[in-house]
């Protein structure tokens, strides 16, 4: 039903070898919806005004899987899609979103995922979302993903993204907003290589009285690539927010990592933590005591840092 | 074996080490000791190619390794435990012990235990931790000797090297280091040089060499030099001589 390419970009992006048997599934391919499946609790629908689906998760769904890749292999095109996910009250669910660009061409491929969440009361969701870029072509592979996040009272949202390598220009935008004893952990992943620029933004509001966030950024900045951590953590009632920055720069790389905490309650506990350097020489001596050479002892270092 | 010829090692005016020879016979356990700043750590960094030696020439196995890379030194058997072992970001314990064994696929735990059980940890309370600044200093000390012990195991023609093995490490996993120090000296297939201050560690070895200044100052059997560490090191403190104590 799909080709190799699209098979390799679902490999990388979803760990799928295909396009799996049964499950909650949607699959957008060039700008298209190509399938879409719903179960008794993951309600997948199509837009009708614009690109994109909505998915409703019931109520009380025990613990659900959804997978919803995007694969864009057609050089030249601009993909913009609207998907709006409804997790119902004292739902667990993880959804696997991503996107993969195979660009052979010289034309500028992008895709602009737009993701709006509204969790409800005391839901569990883990969101996980790859981004991967490859293809011999001129031609650019452009991702922006822009993800909202609206917090219910007791609401969890776990949120793993990761882009490693291929991705040439970047902007993300994230934002969430988390209600009374809500708890949002956000881990962002990135590496840039190349002549890449990658833009982070976020914006956390935690609202409710005992709420909490955690986001934790780790990146590595290569060649000549460029990399913008910009988080903003504002806390307005009772609360506790911890943001952590981790860079590693390499050969002529630049890194800026501007975390702003906003406390407008007395209440309010909020830290940040950011480190930017190169690889510490002594880690690379001891794995090379091992008897691993200086290249194989730097990319375990990158390896684990990314992991 | 491991042959030291009239090793040195000079920092700008400073000669860290100067003109030591030194021969270590296959699966001989030695403790280096002596007092701080006298040059041990340089000559244990010398040993692994962590730092250059000035002059002299290191041979290990009959192979002059003086001018060999750090990896092609641990390539031949030799290893050295940190004194203070670097951290690392994501990278867990099972991965160093995976790579200190030179093995490609994850450990199991049963493998991991063989070494951590060693250092008196247990592999499931630490496979999966990032070995970072969530351990305690004599977590990571032990994590990094097990590391050494993977290193060496099934391996011939072995040269292990301890840098103060005990800093940090509370009473019961020293007893318990202690035991498995001996128990590795038993199987006779590891070369074991320690750095040591600690009389429990010195009392194992075959022989102890005392390096102070930089220079070999003392070496022989421990009846030999324990007597005369004793007493260097006692009466240093005027005050109590004269008051007799």
């Amino acid at each position: 039903m799909i080709g190799e390419v699209e098979k390799k970009l679902l490999k990388e992006i979803a760990n799928l070898d295909d396009i799996p048997a049964e499950g909650a599934f949607s699959l957008r391919a060039d700008g298209e919806g190509v399938l879409l499946r719903s179960t008794k609790n993951v309600q997948i629908t199509r837009k009708t005004d614009k690109p994109g689906i909505n998915i409703h998760v019931a109520p009380g769904t025990v613990f659900e899987s959804v997978h919803i890749p995007v694969v864009l292999t057609e050089s030249g095109l601009t993909d913009v899609v609207y998907n709006d996910f409804y997790i119902g009250e004292d739902a667990t669910v993880e959804i696997v979103a991503g996107c993969g660009i195979h660009n052979c061409g010289c034309d500028t491929t992008q895709h602009d995922g737009i993701h709006t969440f509204y969790v409800g009361k005391n839901a569990n969701l883990t969101y996980v979302e790859n981004h991967y870029g490859d293809g011999d072509g001129e031609g650019k592979r452009i991702l922006n993903p822009q993800t909202i996040v609206y917090m219910e009272e007791g609401a969890k949202v776990t949120m793993d993204t990761s882009q490693i390598r291929g991705v040439d220009d970047t902007k993300r935008y994230t934002k969430c907003i988390v209600g009374k004893g809500g708890d949002l952990v956000i881990t962002e992943k990135l590496l840039t290589h190349g002549d890449q620029h990658a833009d982070s933004n976020m914006e956390v509001e935690l609202n409710g009285e005992g709420a909490s966030a955690s986001i934790t950024s780790r990146s590595v900045a290569q060649d000549e690539s460029y990399q913008v951590f910009y988080p903003r953590l504002s806390g307005n009632c009772a609360c506790f927010g911890h943001v952590t920055c981790d860079a590693i720069i390499m050969d002529k790389a630049k890194v800026r990592a501007i975390p702003e905490l906003t406390a407008n309650h007395v209440d309010a506990q909020l830290i940040h933590e950011a480190a930017i350097g190169k690889i510490a020489g002594e880690q690379i001596l001891k794995l090379m005591t091992l008897g691993l050479t200086a290249e194989k002892a730097e990319q375990e270092i990158l390896d684990g840092f990314l992991r | 074996m491991l042959e030291l010829r009239n090793v040195q090692f000079t920092a700008g005016s400073a000669n860290i080490v100067q003109d030591v020879s030194l021969t270590i016979p296959e699966g001989r356990f030695v403790v280096i000791t002596g007092p701080n700043g006298g040059g041990k750590t340089t000559l244990a960094k010398l040993i692994m190619g962590l730092q250059q030696p000035t002059g002299g020439a290191i041979i290990w196995n009959g192979e002059d390794v003086t001018n060999m890379s750090i990896t092609e030194r641990a390539q031949r058997g030799i290893s050295y435990g940190f004194q203070a072992p670097p951290r690392f970001k994501g990278i867990r314990v099972s991965d160093l012990l995976r790579l200190a064994a030179g093995k490609e696929k994850n450990l199991s735990i049963d493998q991991c235990c063989t070494y951590l059980t060693k250092v008196g940890l247990c592999a499931r309370d630490y496979v999966n931790r990032d070995v970072d600044n969530s351990l305690s200093g004599g977590e990571l000390k032990r994590i990094e000797i097990a590391t050494i012990l993977a290193r060496g195991n099934g391996r011939e023609h072995t040269l292990m090297i301890f840098d103060e093995p005990e800093a940090g490490i509370d009473l019961w996993s020293f007893a318990k280091l202690t035991d498995t120090f001996k128990a590795l000296h038993a199987t006779g297939t590891a070369t074991i040089i320690i750095i040591s201050h600690q009389e429990r560690i010195i009392r194992l070895a075959d022989e102890i060499v005392m390096v102070s200044g930089g220079k070999v100052s003392a070496q022989g059997s421990v009846e030999e030099i324990f007597p005369l560490i004793l007493k260097d090191t006692v009466g240093v403190c005027t005050m109590a001589e004269k008051e007799g104590l």
